[in-house]
């Protein structure tokens, strides 16, 4: 589903490395810099500096654990579907998130990250990921939400990365950005029954566009003069545009759509502005946004708790996959001998 | 226990008869089996393939990027290979 700018203060990651540059060291530097320059892209066995390599797995990384929890909150609506239809379409799209988490973990593992170390870090609550899995889903019309915002969003960061410096990680996001467009589409026409439903139905769509307006506006990131990485990340050609770029994009797309549901922003600031073209909204409120980070959202503990569960769960299957594996490749040595 | 015995495989689709299978992505699986099964299940939902192959990555020998110059170089100052740096009068057809 998602990466975002999650570091609001600097880390070592994209830190001037203190010690001096050798002379070889700055010639390689210089070297991945043309090419990055070139748009070449840059392939998990050329050399990078170490920044470049740390800001990857990161990134790759988040976002990997941000696909995997963000089955969580719609996963929770499966059994409840109100249709066969919506229940195809969200089991495809859960589906998918899962595919979507594997790709990127392979990706992360090419800059030499094992899997298992990646796991390690979601189940010990080191790691991050998107600060948007973090609210609960507690009627039907948050899985419109979701897919219409949530991935709305997604969609708006995902593109400019499958243009990425880093080959892997492009090839990556292409092939979610692909898988994408059908969540969007699917939430909306969602949203669009509700809208045009019964009077409770419409108040039910209203109340989750209201709860998941603001967390979608902060899955861009902080604003561009808090966002530590950026002016690096743009150099490496990791990101193509500001979180604020993308978060006005975003916001420019889907006003009118929320028009045409007949539902209204829970923004009393929000304006066109016939002058720029483009939507002025009112400030985003980054307090929740850094409480979530630190771990205090409303769902913080019940996602990573839900994670541990499905991992110590499906032991006796990865025990299993191993046992079978080895008594296949038993029968298989007895027959050739 | 984790997965440590699972092995990284290297998956490759071939997205229809007539094309080459062309890498895709890959996964870690307990043995060759399961990697086709679960190749199956994350890289082919939705028509992108006919037939699969699963490589143990660890059978791959690849070539060192560091060694490009050494290798492709040698082939940019050859242009005899290339059928431009023949010259034919125009007068000749079909050749």
């Amino acid at each position: 589903m998602y990466t975002q700018g999650l570091d609001a203060k600097a880390e070592q990651g994209n830190q001037p490395s203190p010690r001096l540059v050798t002379e070889e060291e700055g010639r390689l530097q210089q070297g991945f810099q043309d090419r990055v320059d070139a748009e070449e892209k840059i392939e998990p066995r050329d050399w990078m500096p170490d920044g470049y390599r740390r800001t990857l797995v990161r990134q790759i990384s988040q976002h990997a654990h941000s696909e995997i929890v963000g089955m969580l909150p719609e996963g929770n609506w499966i059994t409840r579907a109100p249709t066969l239809r919506r229940k195809v379409a969200l089991l495809a799209k859960v589906q998918d998130e899962g595919g979507h988490g594997l790709y990127l973990y392979s990706a992360a593992e090419t800059l030499g990250v094992s899997r298992d170390e990646l796991i390690g870090q979601l189940l010990s609550g080191k790691a991050k990921y998107s600060s948007i899995f973090n609210y609960p889903t507690p009627t039907w019309a948050d899985i419109g939400a979701i897919g219409w915002l949530v991935d709305g969003a997604a969609i708006m960061n995902q593109v400019p990365l499958c243009r990425c410096s880093y080959g892997p990680y492009a090839r990556a996001m292409v092939r979610i950005c692909r898988e994408e467009s059908f969540h969007q589409r699917q939430g909306y026409e969602l949203m669009l029954a509700l809208a045009q439903g019964t009077p409770e139905q419409k108040r039910m769509a209203q109340d989750a566009l209201n709860r998941w307006w603001w967390p979608s506006l902060m899955m861009f990131g902080p604003s561009d003069e808090q966002s530590a990485h950026s002016s690096q990340n743009m150099a490496w050609k990791i990101k193509r545009f500001s979180n604020d770029e993308l978060r006005q994009r975003f916001v420019d797309a889907t006003v009118p759509q929320a028009e045409f549901l007949g539902l209204s922003i829970p923004d009393p600031d929000l304006r066109f502005n016939a002058d720029t073209g483009h939507y002025e909204f009112g400030a985003i409120d980054w307090t929740e946004f850094n409480e979530i980070l630190k771990g205090n959202g409303p769902c913080n503990r019940e996602r990573i708790e839900a994670r541990r569960k499905a991992w110590d769960d499906g032991a006796w299957v990865r025990e299993a996959a191993v046992a079978h594996a080895a008594k296949r490749k038993q029968r298989a040595l007895k027959k050739a001998g | 226990m984790d997965r440590k015995d699972w092995p990284l495989f290297e998956i490759f689709i071939r997205p229809k008869n007539g094309l080459s299978h062309k890498h895709v992505g890959s996964l870690h699986a307990a043995d060759a089996r399961m990697a086709l099964d679960n190749a199956r299940d994350v890289y082919t939902r939705r028509g992108e393939g006919v037939s699969i192959w699963a490589v143990p990555a660890a059978a791959i020998a690849a070539s060192d990027p560091s060694d490009k110059a050494s290798l492709f170089e040698p082939a940019d100052d050859k242009v005899y290979r290339h059928p431009t740096f023949y010259d034919i009068p125009a007068d000749v057809k079909n050749i």
